[in-house]
């Protein structure tokens, strides 16, 4: 058994060797204008052997690993009383009771760092849902998704810039532009399988971006747009003075000034906003169009059979996915104060699809289980900053191969016959 | 004879030059997308390890004493095809084989997780600095009047076209007469029944990404060359240019995807002279959107009938 294991062992060493060979074990460098190269160092040589070590020794006993891996006790199965438990609708509601005021209590408890954190948590969550509902539902794979984002951020951003529009205002009219895009977009592309829609939205969120680099008299090309007014609270400022015919909110209340303040009102802001998105995709789900949106994503053929129009439930899927990525864009814009189209690269886009397939397509604890992984992991691991996009990468390809359902796969209440 | 026919002259070589390297990686793209039907998202980063190695081999090489030209770059293009190679079956192997048949998403995700991998892989083992190298090849041969504002076809540009037009005519010779070829285009056809019919099916798979990936270092080497610079970055543009031009002249085509570059090339080149050199990937993009529309199926590709 070993012996007919030994070929694949040597070959899949050495092709360790000739994948890292040159690329890790040896460094160009800039001499002059010239390119030399040097020796990456001997503890690069010994990760390379380890690695190759470990591949030849990996193929060469693998029939006895996975006979070992089966005869592993099997991860323990959760009792069947606690699953059924947590289907019931009343434990369901329970939990997000206690998640909401888990949440309300949050920025209170913990300090600023702590509650900024949170508020960057929430906008990913919104991000995370909006595309849901494209990715995970509507089964259509959006690569382009931060095109939506940076639709909605620079509209709010342009608009208080040039009209002087306040948030609220501004909210909403980032939402119905990002809405009007995914329309535009949808139009055209709906009708391509699904690999080809994957491509054209990743053009489309790169087209976005080139424009609003190039575009230097309307979006200030690369050095963005500074000074976008903040929120307000029913026309009261958060800052120390409030500007001309503006009252603040501490005046308001009778309170002395205090920084935070305004911290916590964004984080309550984005954790309202977050809880309008979850209730109105909740509803959504229930209505037949949430439901065509899974029938589509399960059987494109049946659908049509079935009399339902794929292409107007796509759009919608896309339009309405669109106009939350608008609302998440204007709520950025408003808290960091000023935008730029670094904000807004292809990078962002694959981590909110991360946060997507992470927490398992279509289910919205899910999604808001992997914003909280994607967002404080990074944080906590700062020394690890410079390996995260690496891991990131590793983690999605490990992640489709060993559970590609996700972390928590949404359930449909169902019934099952027992014998 | 007026300026401007030479301006345009030197324009439609421009952009020949850098649609004969697209068309390269497009191969890529459209015979994996022929035999297993999936895009192989990381194909770009490929071509980026490809322009690596070549500027590894080179600077390697010229370290060791040899300053012979040829030699220089026919080194390159062994060792840069070879580590590709070993790129492309490594992708197949961790990234799709696992994933076959299940949720045609899935594979995607996971060479999306792949390309990101590749890119920061590269960025901490080499850092994201652009890395530059001297010309090697200088010259070139000018078209029309000596005196006047004239086109310029420079060395650089003429082994691009030779490069690949000989590796064009490999490939074509090798799917067409050998028996592996054969084996491919039955895969193509069907590979359910290909695998029936007692071929190695996941071998031809595995064979198709090596293929692919050497024709990207092929296009990594002829390009990094010719623009002399390189960093961790450039290759997801050039993958979405390259899968551009593959749809373009239809997926699952090779003809498809030579003419697609080549058309991709030009049209960029064109927009870059006659219009604005920043707006070039934006009409690239829109071209794409564009033939999507109206042809779906490409330029050379057949119609797709989805099938229950």
């Amino acid at each position: 058994m070993m012996i007919q294991n030994l070929k694949p062992a040597v070959i899949s060493a050495v092709v360790v060797v000739v994948l890292t060979g040159l690329l890790m074990g040896v460094r160009l460098e800039q001499l002059g204008t010239g390119l030399t190269v040097t020796g990456a160092g001997p503890d690069v040589y010994w990760k390379i052997a380890a690695a190759a070590a470990f591949m030849f020794f990996f193929n060469l006993f693998r029939d006895h690993l996975s006979a070992l891996w089966k005869a592993l006790p099997g991860m323990p199965k959760t009792p069947t009383t606690l699953s059924d438990a947590a289907e019931k609708p009343l434990v369901r509601r329970l939990f997000w009771c206690f998640l909401i005021a888990a949440a309300l209590i949050w920025p209170f408890m913990a300090n600023r760092g702590g509650t900024d954190l949170a508020t960057l948590v929430l906008i990913y969550i919104m991000l995370g849902l909006g595309l849901n509902i494209v990715v995970g539902l509507a089964g259509l794979l959006d690569l382009g998704y931060v095109g939506f984002y940076a639709v909605g951020a620079y509209s709010y951003a342009l608009l208080a810039m040039y009209f002087g529009v306040g948030f609220w205002t501004g909210l909403i009219a980032a939402g119905c532009m990002a809405a009007l895009f995914g329309f535009l977009l949808g139009f055209p592309v709906l009708r391509l399988r699904g690999d080809y829609l994957a491509i054209v939205t990743l053009g489309f969120g790169e087209i976005i971006r080139i424009l609003l680099n190039n575009m230097t008299w309307l979006t200030n090309g690369p050095n963005g747009i500074g000074g976008i007014p903040k929120p307000t609270l029913f026309g009261l400022e958060f800052s120390r003075r409030a500007s001309e015919g503006m009252q603040s909110f501490h005046d308001f209340v009778g309170i002395s000034y205090d920084s935070s303040h305004r911290v916590i009102f964004l984080y309550l802001l984005a954790l309202l906003l977050v809880l309008i998105t979850l209730f109105v995709i909740n509803r959504l789900l229930r209505m037949p169009i949430g439901r065509a949106w899974e029938a589509l994503r399960e059987d494109e053929i049946a659908c049509r059979s079935l009399g339902i129009n794929p292409t107007a439930i796509k759009l919608n899927a896309f339009t309405i996915g669109a106009t939350f990525a608008g609302f998440a864009g204007c709520f950025f814009a408003a808290r960091q104060g000023f935008i730029s189209p670094e904000s807004f690269t292809f990078i962002e886009s694959a981590i909110i699809l991360a946060i997507v397939v992470l927490g398992g397509m279509g289910s919205q604890v899910g999604v808001i289980l992997a914003a909280i992984i994607m967002t404080v992991l990074p944080e906590m691991a700062r020394e690890f900053n410079e390996y995260r996009m690496l891991l990131f990468g590793l983690m999605m390809v490990l992640m489709m191969i060993w559970r590609p359902q996700g972390l928590l796969p949404m359930k449909r209440p169902h019934m099952e016959l027992r014998t | 004879m007026p300026e401007s026919l030479f301006y345009f002259i030197q324009q439609l070589l421009n952009g020949l030059t850098v649609g004969s390297t697209y068309a390269l990686i497009a191969i890529g793209y459209t015979m994996v997308y022929g035999i297993i039907g999936m895009i192989n998202f990381a194909h770009g980063e490929v071509y980026m390890i490809g322009s690596y190695i070549a500027f590894t081999a080179i600077a390697a090489l010229a370290l060791f004493g040899i300053e012979f030209l040829p030699l220089l770059i026919i080194g390159a293009f062994i060792v840069s095809m070879i580590v590709t190679s070993a790129y492309g079956y490594s992708i197949e192997r961790v990234a799709y084989r696992p994933l076959r048949g299940g949720n045609r998403l899935i594979p995607l995700i996971s060479a999306i997780g792949m390309s990101i991998f590749l890119q920061n892989l590269v960025r901490l083992a080499q850092g994201s600095r652009d890395i530059a190298m001297p010309t090697l090849i200088t010259g070139g041969v000018s078209i029309g009047p000596e005196d006047a504002f004239n086109a310029n076809l420079s060395y650089m540009q003429m082994i691009i076209f030779a490069v690949t037009l000989i590796t064009m005519t490999l490939l074509t010779l090798f799917i067409t007469r050998s028996r592996m070829g054969r084996a491919c285009r039955a895969c193509a056809e069907d590979l359910k029944m290909t695998n029936l019919l007692g071929i190695n099916t996941n071998g031809i798979i595995a064979l198709t990404f090596v293929i692919g990936a050497a024709l990207a270092a092929v296009a990594g080497v002829l390009l990094g060359m010719y623009y002399g610079v390189i960093n961790p970055y450039i290759g997801f543009m050039a993958g979405l240019k390259a899968f551009t031009a593959a749809v373009l002249g239809g997926i699952g085509s090779i003809p498809g995807a030579v003419l697609g570059g080549l058309l991709l090339g030009v049209t960029e080149a064109m927009t870059a002279g006659y219009f604005s050199s920043e707006y070039k990937d934006v009409v690239a993009f829109s071209l794409l959107i564009l033939v999507l529309l109206f042809r779906p199926s490409g330029i050379l590709g057949r119609p797709e009938v989805e099938k229950v």
